[in-house]
């Protein structure tokens, strides 16, 4: 077995990265598959014994890969010397910073744009076509504009937040249901309350189909932006690990992304659950 | 845009001195070069209970969108005294809104919440005050919809095909529910249906929508409850449905 090959099953165990997660199921379902939840454990755990396995007799040496014993002590110091805290604190705070700017910036242009005609022509074209660029290939421009600090890392988490939720919100506001807005016009509702009751509620569903999106390339964004000149943060634990040749280090800060962005993701799907209790398939029975 | 005239000062009710609850002139709404309604006119009495029948594209439909002031695009005079609520052919509520809560939207009336609470007694939907929507069986959520029509005592209540979607057994309940409450309310009904027994049972007059006007019209005199066998209806069956188009079956 090779080390590239291990290293591409390794990746699809730990599920790197968040991803998007199926549509809730029944709960029928879910508990059938709960039931049998053990079942799906046993090839991730005889991989990680095959790992170390592999590290005990030297196959794979630790330069490549360290072995998932290494790694969990390597965790427990990094966490006991404040390092990895310290680490979390700063790039959780670049996520939310920039999550929060461009889920502000996103929203507010598709309500801009979804809410009138004029909005929508004023709107709409920029941001397709700001949407076709390549956003991590503005980083060189960002670091000629915001330089090397904060700012160029916090701002492109807002750029890459920003157009999945527009894009969510401006079709979910032009989605919702014409008869519903009919049956605002017989019941005497005015443009405010017509927004605030049928408009808005009824764009809910897909606006937080871009925010588990947006939060997913946000940890995406915020790996790429701290590989740029970070003097703190995840994204620096990773890199001045790799000066040393510390693959233990490493695998931790991979880790630890994967976690937090499966965290997030966690939290959406509570929201959604609060939010959107009055769908069917939300509903018990 | 429809031109705004004094209802009740001259046509077919001319004879009341009170206004009607609904006089319509020479309407006329044209989709491209074809005129769904050509000149058409109609007054509804206050408190009259009225059933509109016609073939599918008559205009029966458009005509309760342009009185419920859905169409921008009516050319002619419309006039509605009081206050209109619409009950559509699918109950509409919105989902993400319990029971009370459509029907308290957009009530302006004094202590909404216990008026909604009463008007949802009168259907018999109290248990379901603060169930969602799309828990609520068809004939559940067309209840809720009558109620919120009717919590707002408008003077012109309309209905689009609301039964039509119901199963027979509900639809007989239902029907029985809106005799109830028009009695109890009053508002004048204009019932657009597809269901020539449906008109027969409920309205005091039932018109026939033909070429954009009112082509057909007749009083149904029979006292309430009706039943559908009664002979008077059963002449007046016979009668609708040859202007609709339908030979009847076997001898009337």
């Amino acid at each position: 077995m090779s080390v590239v090959e291990l290293r591409g099953e390794l990746g699809s165990a730990v599920r790197a990265g968040p991803r998007p997660h199926p549509r809730p199921r029944p709960r029928a379902a879910a508990s059938r598959r709960h039931r049998k939840g053990w079942h799906r454990w046993v090839s991730p755990l005889v991989l990680v014994l095959l790992w170390q396995a592999a590290s005990a007799s030297g196959l794979l040496p630790a330069r490549l890969l360290a072995a998932p014993s290494q790694i969990a002590s390597t965790t427990l110091d990094l966490v006991s010397t404040g390092t990895l805290p310290t680490a979390i604190a700063v790039s959780l705070e670049r996520v939310l910073l920039g999550f929060a700017a461009g889920a502000l910036t996103g929203i507010g242009l598709a309500l801009v744009a979804g809410l009138s005609r004029a909005g929508e022509n004023a709107v709409d074209p920029i941001m397709q076509m700001l949407r076709a660029l390549p956003f991590f290939g503005l980083i060189p421009l960002f670091i000629l504009w915001f330089g090397i600090g904060e700012a160029p890392k916090v701002l492109l988490v807002a750029l890459a937040v920003s157009f999945p939720l527009y894009l969510n919100t401006f079709a979910g506001i032009r989605g919702v249901d014409g008869k519903l807005a009919e049956v605002a016009r017989t019941l005497r509702l005015g443009r405010a309350a017509l927004v605030r009751h049928i408009v808005l509620p009824g764009a809910l569903p897909q606006t937080l189909v871009g925010l588990r999106q947006s939060l997913g390339v946000a940890w995406l964004a915020l790996i790429v932006a701290e590989q740029v000149n970070a003097d703190a943060g995840l994204g620096f634990m990773i890199n001045d690990a790799r000066e040393f040749l510390r693959t233990d280090v490493i695998v931790v800060g991979l880790l630890v992304y994967s976690a937090l962005g499966l965290l997030t993701d966690a939290l959406v799907r509570l929201l959604e659950r609060r939010a959107l209790v009055w769908r069917r398939e939300f509903l018990p029975g | 845009m429809a031109a705004r005239v004094p209802a009740g000062v001259s046509g077919p009710a001319g004879a009341q001195t009170v206004r009607p609850a609904a006089a319509v002139r020479g309407l006329t709404r044209r989709f491209g070069d074809r005129a769904v309604l050509d000149g058409l006119d109609l007054v509804i009495g206050r408190g009259e209970f009225v059933a509109l029948l016609g073939r599918s594209g008559s205009g029966k439909s458009t005509l309760l969108r342009a009185l419920a002031g859905l169409d921008d695009e009516v050319e002619g005079g419309l006039e509605v005294d009081g206050s209109v609520a619409v009950a559509f052919q699918e109950p509409r509520l919105v989902p993400w809104k319990r029971v009370r809560d459509n029907l308290t939207l957009g009530l302006t009336a004094p202590d909404p919440v216990s008026r909604a609470e009463a008007a949802l007694a009168e259907v018999g939907l109290t248990d379901r005050a603060g169930a969602w929507p799309l828990t609520l069986s068809g004939g559940e959520a067309q209840r809720a919809s009558l109620a919120r029509a009717l919590v707002r005592e408008p003077g012109l209540l309309l209905l689009d095909e609301p039964f039509s979607a119901l199963d027979a057994l509900t639809r007989i309940t239902v029907h029985r529910l809106v005799l109830d409450l028009w009695a109890a309310h009053g508002p004048a009904v204009l019932l657009v249906t597809h269901d020539v027994d449906e008109a027969l049972l409920l309205a005091d007059r039932v018109l026939v929508l033909d070429d954009g006007r009112v082509a057909h019209e007749w009083t149904v005199a029979a006292p309430r409850p009706r039943h559908r066998d009664h002979p008077g209806l059963l002449t007046l069956r016979a009668a609708l449905l040859t202007a609709l188009g339908v030979t009847p079956e076997g001898p009337a």
